[in-house]
């Protein structure tokens, strides 16, 4: 094997930037999701385009936005000044940032999916066994929606995980911080060292083919997403 | 049986008054509803009988009015009152039952036991199980039952939650012929053994005529009859008796029983006459509760001899109506008390010279037994 | 006769409008977009041929060249693709040369940050220092050795960070979001001074020189458009354009 200590450090870098990623979405995502799945607002349709953006924005574009707004003249780095907290681009909670957003309709849009999916009768019923909305949440809604939170947590990861132009843009390819798999492979290229770049690049498809696979095995075992 | 002194006796009522408006469909109703028994809301579909169940039970939030069951005030929208479904001591049981899939037929019947304060809690686990006949499904998932099955865990579940109130949409809509006669006796059981009152929502006559106390008919949104259903299902005004199985509910004291014939006698109340009809033995003493059709009803003058019709007794004629065709008439009888329905042709009318306060005899070709 | 006299004329002018104005794809370093964008504007004005440039990172180039992409003449940032392409045998053999030696500037966006004697990098006061990515982009790799040369590679290695091109380096420093950064003299530079922000010019002599080298590709071989420009390249209006930027011109 022909990866080295900054290989493996991209790797672990790459890892925790998704798992943070992930969690956070998860957290952020599923109000959001019941949200979208549940209003009759007008809003609906405006907040549903936002949160779909970044499927379509070019990672560039929205790596070069965030540059912009995160930077020290952008209204995000002047907030992030004046509490004391420098700016975030280049720096790992700035790379979580940009990740929460370009991965946020990949974890929003299966919860959505999940909530719309169960309908309202489940929640009707709970109502009149006296359960509180809140109460109807966590012990109807959560479980019932258990596989559209596997699938969005899953495709955060990976999406996460190949997330290449937005980190490019703001991550300024600092080793151990922000130099993540995917730019680790391309500087590989650019510097012409193409073993090492197989062996990263190998390892990434083989990662993404086997969560895919688990995804796609997974939906015919259980009807509901 | 539907003395109103008994009713206000025994509590103090419903009081629902609702108005709903959607685009295309308005609800509009003032109803009061005896605080025990049976309830039917009865109408073709989109008369607005399900929303109004629903407005009973706060699943429609546009819903304004007031709304008072036996003494506790739901919803007032002048005074800014309105509990939430889940602040509502009711049971609600839907069309399809509704099981959570998640959690097994124990988790599901729990769901709502758990979360009435044990003070509170006036039905346990044992009675509605038995009362049901479920005790064998308690560990299998919801997908593994079939629609009856489904429907009783339904009922069950909406009875542990320990219901001041018991909503029920249409149970038995969603099911065959067989679940239907088998579930019904649960119903009727639900009926004779649980003091709470209900208000089911039908469309079936048969189910209305074997289930309810008190009939409410509605139409296109409101509510254009409200009253005990022996009357009601009597009246001549209402599309009901226009029907081509319009009937009756007669209920009456089971008295004696003839075994050489299999002949179950029936006294009517307030009155010598009596209904004889093939059946098994009820106890002697106990409530009977018969459906007489109107068609199933001719009138004589002077009381026929020699004939194969079992039941005759003296009637006197109350009114006639049209019966929705032109050559044929409905004649509503009262028999000390009790009402009944006839249908005749014009002709006989003519010929008879029948007209309101005339005594006659009224024969009845067939009597079912309802309960 | 008369009837076939004017679409004869008019082809005969097709085929020598043809010869005369060519085309050719030119594969250029980041770093060299203003000049090129001039000379390409004198080069069809003074001759009628067009040269289509694409502007990006030379090491990007040289992996699409390898795998075939359609270029003609690759204008590169460093000597040392187009040799690599050289021995590779994509290019037709001799026609490398030095189009231009590159100046590496410190520079920043606020006036006044920068001072003409480079000392705010010793003052080390900053937070970011944006560079090019040394593996990829040849005046990354001065900017280290130029960091090496004055002993503060250690001192300031922890605030480094490397944009993919030259071009994203000055973005990093545009923005705000490095303070200052090593980015060509030529993005920064027009006719003699400064076009924005502060800078410091640093000498040649304190890294190893930049040399630009410019190569014509297998597939312009054929293309009397490829060999103009070129030669319009080695010329001495090039040269003054090109000069303008800051770089330095070899003598041919």
């Amino acid at each position: 094997m022909h990866l080295d200590s900054s290989d493996f450090a991209a790797i672990w870098l790459t890892v925790q930037l998704a798992s943070l990623t992930t969690l956070l979405l998860l957290v952020v995502g599923t109000p959001i999701a019941w949200w979208l799945a549940r209003t009759r607002s007008r809003l609906k349709g405006p907040v549903g385009a936002v949160v779909a953006l970044p499927l379509v924005l070019p990672p560039t574009v929205l790596g070069f936005y965030l540059l912009v707004t995160m930077g020290p003249h952008g209204p995000v780095g002047q907030a992030t000044q004046a509490l004391g907290l420098g700016v975030l681009p280049f720096t790992f909670a700035g790379l979580v940032v940009g990740s929460v957003i370009y991965s946020l309709p990949f974890v929003v849009q299966p919860l959505q999916n999940a909530f719309e999916a169960i309908g309202t009768r489940p929640l009707e019923a709970a109502a009149t066994l006296r359960a509180s909305p809140r109460d109807c949440f966590f012990s109807v809604v959560l479980p019932l929606a258990r596989p559209g939170f596997i699938t969005a947590g899953i495709l955060g990861f990976a999406h996460t995980v190949g997330e290449f132009g937005v980190v490019l843009m703001i991550g300024g390819n600092i080793e151990g911080r922000t130099r993540v798999v995917s730019v680790q492979i391309y500087d590989h290229v650019e510097a012409l060292e193409y073993a090492q770049a197989h062996w990263l690049a190998g390892g990434m498809v083989a990662f993404s083919f086997v969560v895919l696979l688990l995804l796609y095995t997974r939906r015919r075992s259980t009807p509901l997403w | 049986m539907h003395d109103p002194a008994a009713a206000a006796a025994g509590a103090v009522g419903i009081e629902a008054r609702f108005r709903v408006d959607y685009p295309d469909f308005a609800l509009d109703v003032d109803l009061r509803l005896p605080g025990r028994g049976v309830s039917a809301l009865y109408g073709h579909s989109g008369s607005g009988k399900t929303t109004c169940l629903r407005c009973l039970a706060g699943l429609e939030p546009a819903a304004r009015g007031r709304l008072s069951v036996n003494g506790q005030v739901w919803l007032d929208t002048q005074a800014g009152i309105a509990l939430p479904t889940h602040r509502r001591p009711l049971g609600y049981v839907f069309q399809e039952a509704s099981l959570f899939p998640h959690l097994t037929v124990l988790r599901n019947l729990q769901f709502g036991l758990k979360r009435v304060p044990a003070a509170q809690r006036r039905v346990d686990l044992d009675q509605a199980v038995e009362l049901l006949g479920i005790g064998h499904l308690l560990a299998r998932m919801p997908a593994g039952l079939s629609g009856g099955e489904r429907q009783r865990v339904g009922i069950a579940r909406a009875l542990l939650a320990s219901p001041r109130l018991l909503l029920m949409d249409e149970p038995l809509a969603s099911l065959d012929v067989a679940r239907k006669q088998e579930i019904l006796p649960y119903l009727e059981r639900l009926h004779d053994e649980l003091d709470i009152p209900v208000v089911y929502v039908s469309h079936a006559p048969q189910e209305v005529v074997r289930l309810a106390d008190h009939l409410v008919l509605l139409e296109a949104g409101r509510a254009i009859a409200s009253g005990p259903i022996a009357q009601t299902l009597a009246r001549l005004d209402l599309p009901l008796a226009m029907a081509e199985d319009a009937s009756v509910v007669v209920s009456g004291t089971v008295a004696e029983f003839d075994p050489a014939y299999r002949l179950m006698s029936v006294r009517l109340p307030g009155s010598a006459s009596r209904l004889r009809v093939v059946h098994a033995p009820l106890p002697p003493g106990s409530t009977a509760r018969l459906a007489v059709k109107a068609r199933d009803v001719s009138v004589a003058l002077a009381r026929p001899q020699g004939s194969s019709i079992v039941n005759v007794i003296p009637v006197r004629v109350l009114d006639m109506a049209p019966a929705g065709n032109p050559d044929h008439i409905l004649v509503r009888l009262d028999a000390d008390g009790t009402l009944l329905l006839a249908r005749i042709t014009r002709y006989s009318r003519d010929q008879l010279g029948l007209a309101p306060g005339v005594p006659a005899w009224a024969q009845i070709k067939a009597v079912s037994v309802l309960a | 006769m008369s009837v076939l006299r004017i679409p004869l004329f008019l082809a005969t002018l097709a085929v020598s409008a043809s010869a005369a104005a060519g085309e050719v794809q030119v594969a250029v370093a980041a770093n060299f977009t203003a000049p090129m964008q001039a000379i390409a504007r004198q080069f069809e004005q003074d001759t009628g041929h067009k040269a289509v440039a694409a502007f990006g990172a030379t090491g990007q180039f040289y992996s699409q060249i390898k795998n075939g992409a359609p270029f003609e003449v690759f204008l590169a940032a460093d000597d040392d693709r187009p040799a690599r392409l050289e021995a590779e045998g994509q290019t037709v053999p001799g026609s490398r040369f030095t189009y231009a030696v590159g100046a590496l500037a410190l520079w920043s966006a606020k006036p006044g940050y920068v001072d003409d004697q480079g000392a705010v990098l010793k003052q080390n006061a900053f937070r970011h220092l944006a560079i090019a990515n040394p593996k990829a982009a040849p005046y990354g790799l001065a900017a280290t050795q130029l960091l090496a040369r004055l002993g503060l590679a250690e001192a300031v290695g922890p605030k480094i960070v490397e944009g993919q091109s030259i071009a994203q380096t000055q973005q990093f420093v545009a923005t705000g979001n490095a303070e200052l950064g090593f980015v060509a003299l030529s993005q920064v530079y027009k006719d003699g001074k400064l076009t924005a922000g502060s800078a410091w010019r640093v000498p040649a002599s304190l890294h190893d020189p930049i040399k630009q080298d410019a190569v014509i590709l297998a597939k312009g071989q054929d293309n009397p458009a490829a060999r103009a420009f070129v030669d319009y390249l080695k010329g001495p209006k090039a040269a003054g354009i090109i000069e303008s930027y800051g770089y330095q011109v070899v003598a041919h």
